[in-house]
């Protein structure tokens, strides 16, 4: 279907931008779920028609997620190196994106090696990357004190902030540090009251027109509650995004594309570039799944978004490490 | 106190085994004897094993991870807690105070177990 659509296009030279932008956020939404147990082929191609598409304007930016640096287990004896390999193929995008976002679990176990290796990974690439933490950049003894210390400057209250770029306001989410235990609940992450007034604020005298993109580790809805997938007080945060036009949340954490659309909120989950996650209940625990190592790079991988000034919605792209 | 009342806290002292696993007739003889002074918990599979471990004041509980996955101990309000744990990692912490210790994976906070000091003997 993909395919197909993606050939016409490229073969009518009529077809204006917001008829593509659309096209391939429709053929994206339309292969999501079929990406549980592989990947499809059509999301490459999807990839080329963006890169072409972003050689005639508008901001492109780029999310990695889950690096999981100093990771060595079966499911990827080198979570490094596939993390500096993706870092290689962002490189090599003909049309460099804007910027990229890291949306969490830069390291694997919060160590300062880990984080050091990182940084010297990310040093390759050309544009600034702007970070957040997953649970496990601040698993140290003392609550992230080390991610804080090395990406924490200029940052509000626990290292949350904004900027904007072409247009387009980010807010960078921190849903890492206030998990409610699962004793009575079910464990889910949550943004704390500190972070959502702060987020209030900052919405508030912002213009409805203005594209909003959000940055957080875990999803911000629930995908499953029985392994913590979500963010008990996201609920909160969306009611104060609810009169914006076009809202995007960028979320980690869960290793694989999930993607829901909910009034003018799109949700994406992005794929790791250390190693996959089952599906939701699949399995006893959501830890690392093995897959063969010849399948590893096709399920791990880098998203593109592309925005282009007054069209909505926001197109996202998601590209494996192997295509 | 009942007979399964302390067949089960002395197979929790001596083999860190679950409440719910130890059977009254299960507990082979000679172990009741045992006077632990450390007890462990076993962290696999997204959970800690056993998930109500009962302990003698000073008893040392040590957690090791054999999960895949990092893992970490944390009591609810701070009172002890550990760095994250990566695979055959082990934290240790001895008991003193009687009470109960609820504890979580502050990685992933659904996993959640609890540690009950009480003085043998006693029937609470």
């Amino acid at each position: 279907m993909a395919d197909r659509d993606h050939k016409e296009l490229s073969g009518a030279a009529g077809v204006n931008r917001r008829g593509l932008l659309k096209c391939m956020a429709w053929a994206g939404t339309g292969v999501l779920w079929t990406v549980s147990g592989g990947v499809p082929r059509s999301l490459g191609l999807l990839g080329e028609a963006a890169a072409a598409e972003t050689q005639a304007g508008g901001l492109t930016f780029l999310q990695i997620s889950d690096s999981h640096v100093g990771f060595d287990k079966p499911a990827n004896p080198n979570a490094l190196g596939t993390f500096q390999e993706a870092i290689a193929k962002i490189n090599a995008i003909p049309t460099q994106p804007a910027f990229i976002v890291h949306t969490g679990d830069i390291s694997h176990l919060s160590k300062d090696k880990e984080f050091d290796d990182a940084d010297q990974a990310m040093k390759a690439l050309k544009q600034p990357v702007h970070v957040i933490p997953g649970e496990h950049d601040v698993a140290d003894a003392d609550n992230g004190k080390l991610y804080l210390d090395r990406y924490g400057k200029g940052t509000q209250g626990k290292g949350w902030y904004t900027f904007d770029a072409g247009g387009v306001h980010f807010l960078a989410l921190i849903n890492v540090f206030n998990f409610e235990p699962g004793f009575k609940s079910a464990g889910l992450a949550k943004l704390g009251d500190e972070q959502l007034e702060w987020m209030e604020k900052d919405l508030k005298g912002r213009s409805a027109s203005t594209p909003i993109v959000v940055l957080a580790h875990l999803p911000l809805w629930t995908i499953y509650e029985p392994w913590g997938w979500g963010t008990e007080d996201a609920p909160r945060a969306l009611g104060y995004l609810k009169r914006f036009g076009s809202v995007t949340v960028l979320n980690g954490h869960i290793h694989q594309i999930q993607q829901k659309v909910e009034g003018n909120v799109s949700f994406h989950t992005a794929r790791s570039t250390a190693f996959p996650q089952p599906a939701p209940g699949s399995a006893p625990a959501p830890g690392p799944m093995k897959v063969p190592a010849e399948e590893l790079h096709s399920v791990l991988g880098v998203r593109t978004v592309n925005y282009v000034h007054g069209k909505s919605p926001l197109a996202v792209i998601d590209t494996p490490l192997g295509a | 106190m009942s007979h399964w009342t302390i067949t089960a806290r002395l197979a929790a002292f001596g083999l860190g085994m679950s409440l719910v696993a130890a059977m009254p007739n299960a507990l082979p003889a000679g172990e009741a004897a045992v006077t632990a002074n450390s007890a462990a918990v076993r962290i696999d599979n997204f959970s800690f094993t056993p998930s109500t471990l009962v302990v003698a004041p000073g008893t040392t509980v040590t957690w090791t991870n054999a999960d895949d996955s990092p893992h970490s101990v944390r009591e609810k309000d701070g009172k002890f807690k550990s760095a994250a744990l990566d695979t055959d990692d082990s934290f240790s912490q001895t008991f003193t105070a009687p009470g109960e210790y609820d504890y979580f994976c502050s990685i992933h906070p659904y996993m959640t177990a609890k540690i009950v000091v009480k003085p043998a003997g006693s029937s609470s």
